[in-house]
């Protein structure tokens, strides 16, 4: 089954590098749907269904912690499995997301083989 | 603890990694600059990110327009002639990753550290000052005929008690 895939990121050019490495894994993924922040991504769920939900942390706005909380509070949304993705390195914030439900985090930068690594088993 | 020297030799692991990673490129080392009050560029594209916790401080990366595009080209596979949204988004998370990397690095001997949201600047003429009461810590990279610096100064937060919000950074003036 073809997955649909929302990846949130402040960074345009982060949105499109991971457009591109998705495509490349190789994996079933049918469409690859794009927000800025966590407010965006929590309007476009509204409208669209997905099986993963990959975020940054660090956004303006609305962060990837506030969005995975609100996600895993929410009675339509607890159940998609949400990766970070994220310059942090430090444990805190990595653990207080997995704390709240992320399945997993990749660091930046990253390699097309470690998305695909990280999202094998997840959709 | 010798913070410049550590902060030297993170940078250069960091540009080295990443410039790998997102853009397929390798870099040769980076070299030490020893007069960071080095004159400014008639035109460029400045990028500033924070940091903030029982340190603060403020990384940049300084760099051509052309250098900025080339980034923008190799980093998203497409063709970037001239400084746009596109560029600036580029060159704002090369620094993003490059001094979040460096954090990862220095929070190890120094404790948790946050960091703000990138700010990039592309302008003619412009000056920048920062009222840091440490010293920058400039290194220089080359990619083939193209020259970026990479700078970035750090002070003990003698005021930190609790966590800071990220955005907390030392100030940076730009005069245009």
């Amino acid at each position: 089954m073809e997955s649909d895939i929302l990846v949130v990121d402040d960074s345009a050019a982060i949105r499109k590098i991971l457009q591109r490495v998705l495509r490349q894994t190789g994996m079933a993924i049918k469409d690859i749907h794009e927000a800025g922040d966590g407010q965006e991504a929590l309007e476009l769920l509204k409208s669209k269904t997905v099986q993963l939900v990959l975020t940054d942390i660090n956004m303006p706005n609305m962060d990837g912690i506030q969005l995975l909380a609100t996600l895993k509070g929410s009675g339509n949304w607890k159940d998609i499995p949400v990766v970070m993705i994220t310059t942090e390195g430090g444990e805190s914030r990595v653990a207080e997301a997995v704390k709240l439900g992320a399945v997993g985090y990749v660091r930046k930068p990253f390699t097309a083989d470690q998305i695909k690594e990280k999202l094998t088993g997840i959709l | 603890m010798d913070i410049p020297n550590l902060i030297a030799g993170s940078i250069r692991r960091a540009v080295a990694e990443v410039f790998a990673t997102m853009l397929s490129v390798e870099l040769g080392p980076g070299e030490l600059v020893n007069d960071p009050a080095l004159p400014e560029p008639p035109e460029g594209v400045v990028s500033f990110i924070g940091l903030a916790g029982p340190w603060v401080g403020t990384g940049t990366i300084m760099c051509t327009p052309a250098l900025a595009c080339r980034v923008c080209s190799q980093m998203l596979m497409t063709e970037a002639a001239s400084v746009n949204e596109e560029v600036l988004d580029a060159v704002g998370e090369l620094t993003n990753m490059v001094i979040g990397s460096v954090k990862n690095d220095l929070e190890k001997e120094l404790g948790p550290l946050g960091l703000s949201i990138p700010t990039v600047i592309f302008g003619r003429n412009f000056k920048t000052k920062s009222t840091a009461a440490s010293e920058w810590v400039v290194e220089r990279f080359r990619w083939d005929g193209d020259e970026f610096l990479i700078k970035l100064c750090l002070a003990k937060n003698e005021k930190h008690a609790a966590p800071q919000p990220i955005g907390h950074t030392l100030p940076v003036d730009v005069k245009v």
